[in-house]
């Protein structure tokens, strides 16, 4: 009965937090009322990618790149992709980065869905799971299969498979999708934007727990479009800057509790990404139709409240629908489907909007095209300082609530960051511990 | 909310990408009779209610790494009835495998700035080096349609049914013409186990290896074909070496052409 009451001094323990991608636990210690301790840790065991790319062909990072996490392959493989063509002095046009905008709106739409109605609705429903929620939803959960079903369907086409496809690499794809395997999909995509309206509208009516953060929200931004693939990096506060320019500004930090290296902004600390600064950001770059809802849902800029990332989510879900009928409309089959890419020694910085939020990576190739060194920072890492601060600032408002409700809340308030701690974890350096 | 008799599904993550156990939820056509046939009582990626073991059937996805996920293991095998990997990290290891090639001090200079923070051994290993594992589903990442087929049989009872040979075979069956023999590009296809669909040749490039070894493949052969369109022992190594790198046909092939 203990969790009913409210804690005025004592601990909340996840120790395993569920509907993440990836093992975290959560650790806060209360004293008179106030947070004393707080830690939101990784255990995900470390896999070392940055280590084992040494030494590779620059044609197989993106492969390898993807594995670093099953549920945004699309995000590795592009930033990956666009650091080695930076490096390599290769540019992707026309056609080409059609393609590549298209696919990463099917992971898109697979990711934010999931995330949606699977991870994130049944906390605000108040429901353990999805599978529980169809029970009493049943149209929901369906229509919510089905618009994932999309989304994996895009990238299957293009790619090849929905979970590390096959077809992209430096310089473009193996082979260009022909124009009428794409079009089948415009009756289901049209479907789609009708239950992608269903979904904002939805979702828009859940009641949001009270929080507002003032945050510093970095996004990729683009002048023609909203970025997904490609663009100038951009904050609330000031800052506006190349790629390439990334490690002038950002740093990371190691700390104890944590198998994740976690981001911060040069002299200014912790930073937001993903749809929350994306939309903040770059809501002018929006459709006529998704501007409008959101206007009439009153979900406009700037948001601030980090449990309503479920409706920015759903919105740009909404976009993505949009952009992919409108790309499989206009699109004309390439003549080559791969830009002529001709190793020689260089450095090169790429960036992308993964569904969580901005993918950085930079790599240094010698003269044949091997691998030198790699550095890779994920969304959830950089997220990583702000999702405490959100705990910390959310703990202290509520701290009246009983033990039970405040714990969920928390995981709640986690999962607003929809993060993935696999990838999170992907990066550090090497330790060995050596077994007899 | 179980209903009595439906038997107990857990599914396990240990190093991975998260990817195999997505697929279960990827099967969005065959997801909500999966849960009508099985109580999902403890998958932590899509619930937080955990129902107490034992359980009917593991999924087991990722590769040990830690010491204390090699302890974990004999736990999760200890609640289970039937085991099930799921993956290449599950059955080989998988690309963090990479690390089991390198010679300790050549990774000295790499240590992280606060190593001490970290724990993870010296290589990552199969699930099946470390307790009895009933089935193993290959793949980085697994099929969809394999999975399926792997839970349909475990609730029926027989044995799952999926084909031991090569990639070659599906892209007879699917009419793709071979990438190798007609284009010239090296192509995994002839050891690999078949269960992909042999995707990457349909889309105009060698089959990479994600499904591992296939039953008794002839590598020493392909590595000969390799080289008679070019390739250097450098590239069989790299080739031989990744998602299924610790497989023991693939890891002896690429020690074969390291020197």
């Amino acid at each position: 009965m203990k969790d009913k009451k409210p804690i005025k001094d004592g601990t909340i323990r996840v120790d395993y937090l569920a509907r993440v991608e990836g093992e975290g636990s959560l650790y806060v210690k209360v004293k008179n009322g106030k947070v004393a301790d707080l830690q939101f840790r990784i255990f995900e065991p470390p896999r070392f990618f940055e280590a084992f790319l040494r030494g590779r062909n620059f044609r197989e990072v993106p492969d390898i790149t993807a594995r670093i996490c099953g549920i945004c392959p699309i995000a590795y493989q592009m930033s990956s992709s666009q650091a080695l063509e930076r490096a390599l002095g290769v540019r992707i046009t026309g056609p080409l980065r059609d393609l590549r905008r298209l696919i990463y709106c099917g992971e898109w739409i697979e990711s934010h869905v999931l995330h949606v109605y699977m991870l994130h609705a049944p906390d605000f429903f108040g429901y353990p799971s999805a599978v529980h929620m169809a029970k009493d939803h049943p149209d929901a959960v369906v229509r919510a299969l089905r618009m994932k079903k999309l989304g994996n369907d895009l990238m299957t086409v293009i790619g090849g498979r929905e979970i590390h496809p096959v077809n992209v690499t430096v310089g473009g794809f193996y082979r260009a999708p022909k124009k009428r395997e794409l079009t089948p999909l415009l009756d289901e995509l049209h479907w789609a934007r009708t239950a992608a309206v269903d979904t904002v509208r939805l979702v828009a009516g859940l009641n949001f727990p009270d929080l507002d953060v003032d945050y510093e929200f970095v996004a990729l931004s683009h002048p023609d479009e909203y970025a997904i693939t490609d663009g100038r990096l951009v904050s609330n506060r000031g800052l506006d800057i190349d790629v390439a320019e990334y490690e002038e500004h950002f740093e990371e930090l190691h700390e104890e509790h944590s198998h994740a290296l976690r981001s911060a902004i040069k002299g200014r600390g912790n930073y937001a990404v993903g749809p929350l600064a994306r939309f903040n950001l770059n809501f002018e770059k929006l459709g006529t139709m998704e501007k409008d809802l959101a206007r009439d849902v009153g979900c406009v800029p700037p948001v601030t409240n980090p449990f309503k990332s479920i409706v920015v989510r759903s919105l740009e879900t909404l976009h993505a629908i949009n952009e992919s009928i409108r790309l499989i409309e206009t699109y004309e089959e390439p003549e080559r489907s791969m830009m002529t890419v001709v190793p020689k020694a260089g450095t090169g910085c790429g960036c992308t909007e993964a569904p969580r939020g901005i993918c950085w990576h930079r790599y240094s190739v010698d003269a044949t095209g091997v691998i030198q060194n790699a550095k890779i920072v994920p969304p959830t890492a950089q997220n990583q300082k702000t999702m405490e601060s959100d705990l910390r600032a959310f703990v202290e408002k509520h701290i009246e609530l009983p033990k039970g409700e405040l714990t969920w809340r928390c995981e709640q308030a986690i999962r607003n960051y929809d993060p993935c701690i696999s990838c999170a974890t992907h990066f550090l350096k090497l330790h060995l511990e050596v077994c007899p | 909310m179980a209903k009595k008799g439906k038997p107990k599904l857990a599914v396990w993550k240990f190093a991975s990408c998260d990817g195999c156990q997505l697929s279960l939820l990827d099967c969005e056509d065959e997801l909500l009779a999966v849960v009508g046939a099985l109580e999902i009582a403890n998958f932590p990626e899509a619930s937080r209610e955990v129902t107490k073991g034992p359980y009917d059937l593991s999924l087991v996805e990722g590769s040990i790494t830690t010491a204390h996920d090699a302890e974990r293991i004999h736990q999760v095998r200890r609640v289970s009835k039937v085991l099930v990997t799921i993956g290449a990290c599950a059955t080989s290891g998988g690309i963090q495998a990479l690390r089991n090639f390198q010679d300790v001090k050549r990774y000295v200079p790499l240590v992280y700035a606060h190593p001490e923070y970290i724990e993870t051994l010296n290589k990552s290993t199969a699930i099946a080096d470390h307790v009895k594992v009933d089935f193993e589903l290959r793949g980085c990442p697994i099929s969809k349609k394999q999975l399926i087929e792997v839970l349909s049989a475990f609730l029926i009872g027989r044995k799952p049914v999926l084909p031991n040979y090569s990639v070659c075979m599906e892209c007879k069956r699917r009419g793709t013409v071979c990438v190798m023999v007609a284009a010239g590009i090296p192509c995994m296809g002839p050891v690999t186990q078949a269960g992909c669909g042999a995707i990457c040749p349909s889309y105009y490039r060698g089959c990479y290896g994600c499904f591992g070894p296939k039953e008794l493949p002839n590598t020493e052969s392909l590595s000969t074909w390799w080289k008679r369109l070019g390739r250097a022992d450098a590239d069989i190594v790299q080739a031989f070496r990744s998602f299924n790198a610790y497989a023991d046909a693939f890891r002896k092939e690429s020690e074969a052409h390291e020197r």
